[in-house]
């Protein structure tokens, strides 16, 4: 009775819409341009229509004072499974190992040839929902785009640039195709079959871009000549693949980089790595591979139930202190690079986590380019989201305070011009439970 | 990584140096050349990573740095002919029967601190393999021990790359499929084979299907040399490396305990028309010695390891012995991240079972797998031309008491022990600075929860502070 009542509000819980919307006289930090200590951003219809330092509002906006308050663009999560219901559980990182926990058992995989852990096919544009429940945390903390991807197997598919709300899924995606995710999946001892250790997964994935190429080529040859036959197989994994502009590869230690860096160019497409924690004994090797990169935000740390007898290496401790230090690293450097969240999801946490890079170096610009343009450039999105410009979808965060410190709170979130009102309570740490409390919902306005 | 609580990593940025290689001089030392006998009061000078001269009176160019040996021995670099360091995740790729298409290349770890241990053992040379879980495992390569380099910097240049192949109780385990195992549900599909006989098929179907292979695309090259555009076949990762065994480009390394199973291989082996390049355990080989000597196998087998399986009883420590004097080329390996720091020891025991000589024991972790792995050419004894790869022991290597107390690889130094020890003091105070910083960030918050679980007896957290 609840969850039916729930879903009802579901449908409610809707921030209000206004003919247009104005913020006036705030600080805007535009990415793309100078920042206007004091300026005014006008939407309407879900697209910035103006921005400025002295515009006059139109008639019929609904204002609010900016005066005190600070417009970023909206932030953009660069990997992620946010509106994705389904993948709503814990998601691993990088360092994956996890056998492939699907819904259903699958056949043992006797090889390549049985397409293992393959949903290269599957779209996230297919998946989204806002009835995920993370989007409200997610928003709280001042993101309102995702590029999301589904999260099981090698092949997790191909992924969208999403807004964080919507009446319906369709809604969410700004665009799609994005790319191809892959993660290695290790252990499961053998249970789904091949692959089952990290060469085994290294070589699968090579297979299939090879297995790509001669498709590809197999099916120009019989279309130049179908009476020379032979007609050819339908292959649905290779389809998936075919269609991504771009992989996705794990990269977390700085042997798993230098691995990576060599594999990529095999697979004959463009490619981003995403981890890199220990980034700081790679940063030439980057800087030279001017691959893009996605650094995950839950930062390695002290586990916490530890087994007292296990003591932590000289490189583990390394990489808890320094893994923070690896943005402000790549951005001295001018490696281009993106935040996702990697599973962090409470808007405390995500703060907490953003607040530590900024803490180790990373310059506060530079870590809103990170979180915005970074991430849309990336994706090649740039045209639509990440900056304060005219004719972008209006997608703002509104602080009271400065982005990533301590007592700053979210004012207002506009996703596609609508507004959302975190509320308080959803930006504070919880109370007892640690990490990954359900936040209070937001104010309706 | 959650293995090494002593790990050198600063000794390792040290060390590891990419300056070009110094000239140096090591003289006064016992130099143990193995192919050219022991030269007492001997010099070694060392110019662009390799060895320039080699006797009792060698001049050195005025910016040599001069080692000054006296009393100690001098050897070549130590060669392990069955590693399985620095392996990324799994050395098995257990899922199927013939696991040719992964590769070791791809996950060598040039971190893993096994290396640098093996180091202080005067290891310099590593064949690092698959595991034994299949009848046919994967690819194989040739490392050296150039700690603190990257992966691709560690490969041995120009040498020739392996496939494991083994025989007997592991490949035929099926996939391990025991019931419950860790409590992970259900046991998977059983894995062909479940016999002997089954892993001989395995092998010969394999080479069937790669001669197949080779044919297929033998048809698709003649065909576009005529002008025709084909469609081409697929490029099959599993079947490449079979085809490069066909073609005696990759080297087969065989996981082999008993006898009629050697037999087995080797008649399989003249029957699909390729190698076994070397027999690795072959506990059992004394008993066909000659029959492999003819198939101009070599055997790298274990000193005096045995009886932990059922078809490793019928052994002896004179297995070494009785092969070489049968005319086989034989190494002790160590497959062990262990027992590759010390196998000058191991190969100390074939003169104890045996009676062979200093030469021909030190041979066995020297020149010999380095014949076997096709690059004694550059490595494996003291010779003028071939790579600096050397070991300063403090005394005799045959010696229980002998520890490394240098080694170079190129003409770089990689260990010192020495250094290792002058740093150790400050490696550990660099480590107790940041387990202090890590304990002082812990927000309020989290050290409530940890003084919480302080109150049991159980994780006092001093102790976890350690």
């Amino acid at each position: 009775m609840k969850l039916a009542l729930g879903l009802l509000l579901g449908g409610l819980i809707w921030a209000e819409t206004h003919g247009a919307v104005a913020i006036k006289d705030a600080r805007i930090v535009t990415v793309s341009g100078e920042e206007l200590a004091k300026g005014t951003v006008v939407m309407r219809d879900g697209v910035i229509t103006e921005v400025g330092a002295s515009l006059s509002v139109p008639a019929d906006a609904w204002v609010i004072d900016g005066a005190g308050l600070t417009v970023y663009p909206g932030f953009i999560d660069a990997l992620s499974s946010w509106g994705i219901p389904t993948a709503a559980t814990p998601r691993g990182g990088a360092n994956q190992t996890a056998g492939a926990a699907t819904a259903t058992p699958e056949p043992r995989a006797r090889g390549p040839e049985d397409r293992p852990q393959t949903y290269s096919f599957e779209r996230a544009a297919d998946l989204v929902s806002p009835t995920d429940t993370r989007l409200e945390a997610a928003r709280a903390a001042g993101f309102t785009s995702a590029a999301t991807y589904p999260t099981r197997g090698i092949f997790q598919g191909l992924g969208a640039m999403i807004d964080l709300a919507g009446e319906r899924g369709r809604d969410m995606v700004v665009a799609q195709p994005l790319g191809q995710q892959i993660s290695f999946r290790q252990g499961g001892f053998g249970r789904t079959g091949f692959p089952g250790s990290l060469m085994g997964n290294i070589s699968y994935v090579r297979q299939l871009f090879l297995d790509l190429d001669q498709y590809e080529q197999a099916k120009q040859i019989y279309a130049s000549n179908p009476a020379a036959g032979p007609r050819l197989e339908y292959d649905h994994a290779l389809e998936g693949l075919a269609e991504s502009p771009r992989v996705l590869l794990p990269a977390e230690e700085s042997q798993q980089i230098d691995r990576m860096l060599k594999f990529a160019p095999e697979l004959k497409k463009p490619f981003i790595l995403y981890g890199l924690h220990e980034a700081y004994e790679r940063i030439d090797e980057l800087k030279e591979a001017k691959t893009p990169l996605l650094v995950s935000l839950k930062w390695p740390e002290k586990p916490k139930e530890e087994d007292p007898s296990e003591v932590a290496s000289f490189r583990e401790l390394t990489m808890r202190d320094k893994a923070p230090s690896v943005p402000g690293l790549l951005a001295k450097a001018g490696v281009r690079f993106a935040f996702y969240t990697d599973g962090v999801e409470s808007a405390a946490d995500l703060k907490k986590d953003l607040k530590k890079a900024v803490d180790a170096g990373l310059p506060r610009a530079d870590a809103i380019r990170a979180l915005t343009l970074n991430a849309a450039e990336i994706y090649g999105v740039a045209d639509r989201l990440g900056s304060i410009d005219k004719g972008k979808i209006a997608n703002l965060v509104v602080m009271k305070g400065e982005a990533f410190d301590e007592k700053t709170t979210v004012e207002y979130v506009f996703v596609d011009g609508q507004q959302f009102q975190p509320s308080k309570e959803s930006q504070k740490e919880p109370a007892a439970s640690g990490r990954k409390g359900n936040a209070p919902a937001e104010e309706i306005k | 990584m959650r293995q090494a609580n002593w790990a050198p990593t600063l000794c390792a940025l040290v060390l590891s140096s990419t300056a070009p290689a110094q000239t140096i001089l090591i003289r006064n030392a016992t130099v143990m050349t193995v192919t050219k006998g022991t030269i007492q009061n001997g010099s070694v000078l060392i110019q662009n990573g390799k060895v320039s001269a080699v006797g009792k009176n060698v001049s050195a160019p005025a910016d040599a740095t001069v080692v000054d040996a006296a009393g100690k021995f001098l050897t070549p670099g130590i060669i392990d002919c069955h590693s399985h360091t620095a392996v990324e995740g799994s050395v098995n790729e257990g899922t199927v029967s013939d696991s040719s298409m992964v590769n070791i290349k791809d996950v060598i770890n040039p971190t893993d601190i096994n290396i640098y241990r093996a180091l202080a053992g005067g290891l310099t040379v590593s064949n690092v393999l698959h595991g034994s879980a299949n009848a046919i495992g994967g690819q194989t390569i040739v490392v050296k021990l150039r700690w603190g380099k990257t992966a691709q910097e560690m490969l041995f240049e120009g040498a020739t790359p392996g496939i494991k192949f083994a025989l007997g109780e592991n490949p035929k385990r099926q996939g391990y499929p025991a019931q419950g195992f860790f409590n992970q549900g259900p046991a998977p599909e059983r894995r062909y084979p479940g016999t002997r006989l089954g892993v001989e098929e395995v092998i010969r179907q394999c080479f069937q299907e790669a001669k197949i292979y080779q044919a297929g695309w033998q048809t698709y090259n003649e065909k576009v040399a005529r002008g025709e555009h084909p469609i081409p076949p697929r490029k099959d990762l599993r079947l490449e490396p079979l085809v490069e065994v066909l073609e005696g480009k990759r080297y087969v390394h065989a996981h082999c305990y008993r006898s009629d199973e050697i037999l087995m291989l080797l008649r399989v082996a003249d029957e699909m028309g390729f190698k076994i390049r070397t027999l690795q355990h072959v506990l059992e080989g004394y008993k066909v010695a000659k029959e492999i000597a003819a198939h101009g196998a070599g055997a790298s087998t274990f000193s005096d390891w045995w009886s932990y399986k059922a078809e490793a009883y019928d052994a002896t420590p004179y297995n070494a012995a009785i092969m070489m004097k049968k005319g086989v080329l034989v190494s002790l390996n160590s497959d062990s991240d262990e027992l590759q720091r010390h196998l000058n020891l191991e190969a100390a025991k074939t003169m104890r079972y045996g009676g062979l000589s200093e030469d021909e024991a030190l041979a066995m972790v020297t020149i010999n797998p380095a014949k076997q792995l096709g690059i004694d050419d550059k490595v494996g004894s003291i010779e003028v031309g071939k790579s600096a790869d050397l070991v300063l022991f403090d005394q005799d290597p045959l010696s229980n008491f002998s520890k490394a107390q240098k080694v170079w690889i190129d003409g770089h130094e990689y260990f010192d022990r020495e250094k290792d020890i002058e740093t150790r003091p400050e490696f550990e105070r660099k480590k107790k600075a940041l387990e202090d910083k890590e304990a002082a960030a812990e927000p309020a918050g989290k050290r409530k929860s940890g003084a919480a679980a302080s109150d049991s007896p159980a994780a006092p957290i001093a102790e976890e502070r350690r």
